[in-house]
């Protein structure tokens, strides 16, 4: 327990250094940008893959799972878009980020520590933690919103391809049903879901990174904590944003 | 000039230094040498500022660094340079970019001035057509002396270099220990060489420090230290084969 308490109060230490002044914004736009690209361009396939997939199965469960003559049809395009737009796209998108973003963040930052890259950018009077952490967050902050409505739409678009091509559902039910009783507040709280779980990624990603001793086993392990704290913290988040939010 | 006076430092109940008083002089090559462990690198972490002594003074030029605050520590980080050793570059940036980086970062120079100042680092440590290329692309030695021109870069008054021939072959040592004397006397630089590499010692040491066991063991230069009657340098100097038929030779 005390060790937790440890560890939290030296991740909000860390933040607070990163987000000091910083020595030169000119250099600091410029890593925002390149962040914005690792962190968000390079991310763009999986989680088009993944969206177009997870729409279409969501789809199908649904249009299999839903048999009686008492529930109209649109009711597919009801349920994909809800569960789309509401948890998978958010949810189940950033848990994969962590996974991919947040073990390269870990992974990147510990190996400069232990081959002394950070103690380099120290002597030389850069704010190593602002230097690297604070780019990574800030791109992840802005630039996730946007992969998040882009897999909002291609997992509708996968739901739409499903159920369409497998017969169950016509195109004109299917998009009756994805707009019916829409309420953009969904869409604000899967925004503000995505916000928030990209602070956590980055941020928990790269205290672990930042505080790895040792070599390259460490740096390993440091990869690995990043991925699981992070997926642990956005399930917590997840369920206390939901309650926040939505109840 | 850099002086360190009554420095300790403990690390739990281990007590690394005790009581360190030694004095860094401009233009000279200072080096800080001893057995693994005993305290070379810790001295050197507390004179930069990477821990925090538990007593003692660290002065740069009649500054105490450890009473200054952020602001005036990072103003005294900026002229000093540092070769690290691992080298420490930066992977994702090519060779010109790490040799770039404190101007980039602390200078209101344009592209094309920080461009010909890093091309004239690296023109000095003889680094030729290895711009573009990344540091993992480079040998050992080719790294090195990237790392020295990156230290210099940004015209440091105070150069750090923590074992700079570890992993080098022995040319490729004498040529970084010159490179280092050359740049010091230059540049009129206060330069301090971690070291245990003898060869190192008695090619470049101008202001020797032994240190044994955390404490000031012995203080000499490259001259004295073969002459020594220290018992505990002795045994330090002529640990090999090779330096024990010198000292035979000597008597």
């Amino acid at each position: 327990m005390i060790k937790l308490v440890e560890h939290i109060g030296r991740y909000f230490v860390l933040l607070a250094m990163s987000f000091r002044k910083p020595e030169n914004g000119r250099i600091y736009r410029k890593r925002i940008i390149e962040e914005i690209e690792i962190i968000g361009i390079k991310s763009l396939g999986i989680v088009a893959l993944l969206s177009v997939f997870m729409g279409a199965v969501i789809s199908l469960q649904t249009a299999s799972n839903i048999d009686s003559p008492l529930i109209p049809a649109y009711t597919v395009g009801y349920a994909v878009r809800q569960s789309v737009i509401l948890e998978f796209s958010p949810t189940i998108i950033a848990l994969i980020l962590a996974g991919k973003v947040g073990s390269n963040i870990a992974s990147e930052i510990g190996t400069m520590r232990v081959t002394e890259q950070i103690d380099a950018l120290e002597i030389m009077g850069v704010n190593s933690a602002g230097y690297l952490i604070f780019p990574k967050v800030v791109a992840a902050v802005f630039i996730n919103p946007f992969l998040i409505i882009i897999s909002m739409a291609l997992g509708l678009i996968g739901g739409w391809l499903a159920v369409v091509s497998s017969g169950f559902l016509t195109t004109t039910d299917y998009i009756f049903g994805i707009s019916y009783d829409f309420k953009m507040f969904s869409v604000v709280y899967a925004l503000v879901k995505t916000v928030i779980f990209a602070a956590v990624i980055t941020s928990i990603s790269a205290y672990q990174g930042y505080y790895t001793k040792g070599g390259a086993l460490e740096v390993g392990a440091s990869s690995t904590k990043a991925v699981v704290y992070s997926s642990v913290v956005i399930l917590v988040l997840n369920y206390i944003i939901t309650q926040l939010l939505l109840i | 000039m850099i002086e360190i006076v009554g420095l300790d430092k403990s690390f739990g109940d281990t007590q690394v230094l005790k009581n360190v008083n030694v004095e860094f002089i401009k233009g000279k090559t200072n080096l800080i040498i001893g057995k693994s462990g005993s305290g070379k690198s810790v001295l050197t972490k507390c004179i930069v500022g990477i821990h925090k002594p538990d007593a003692g003074k660290v002065m740069y030029d009649n500054k105490d660094f450890h009473s200054l605050d952020q602001i005036g520590k990072r103003e005294i980080r900026k002229s000093i340079g540092m070769l690290f050793q691992g080298s420490a570059l930066f992977d994702s940036k090519t060779v010109i970019e790490n040799v770039m980086f404190p101007l980039e970062m602390f200078t209101n120079m344009t592209k094309v001035e920080m461009r010909d100042r890093a091309q004239f680092c690296l023109d000095r440590v003889n680094i030729e057509g290895k711009n573009a290329l990344f540091p993992a692309e480079l040998s050992g030695g080719m790294q090195k002396r990237v790392a020295i021109a990156r230290a210099i870069a940004a015209e440091p008054e105070y150069l750090f270099c923590d074992e700079p021939n570890s992993g080098l072959d022995p040319q490729t040592s004498i040529l970084i220990d010159n490179l280092i004397k050359e740049i010091t006397e230059e540049f009129q630089i206060t330069t301090i060489v971690i070291t245990h590499d003898m060869n190192s010692v008695l090619e470049i040491g101008d202001n020797i420090y032994f240190l044994h066991e955390g404490q000031n063991c012995w203080h000499g230069d490259k001259d004295s230290i073969l002459r020594s009657d220290n018992e505990i340098l002795n045994n330090f100097v002529y640990a090999s084969d090779f330096f024990k038929k010198i000292r035979k030779t000597l008597q």
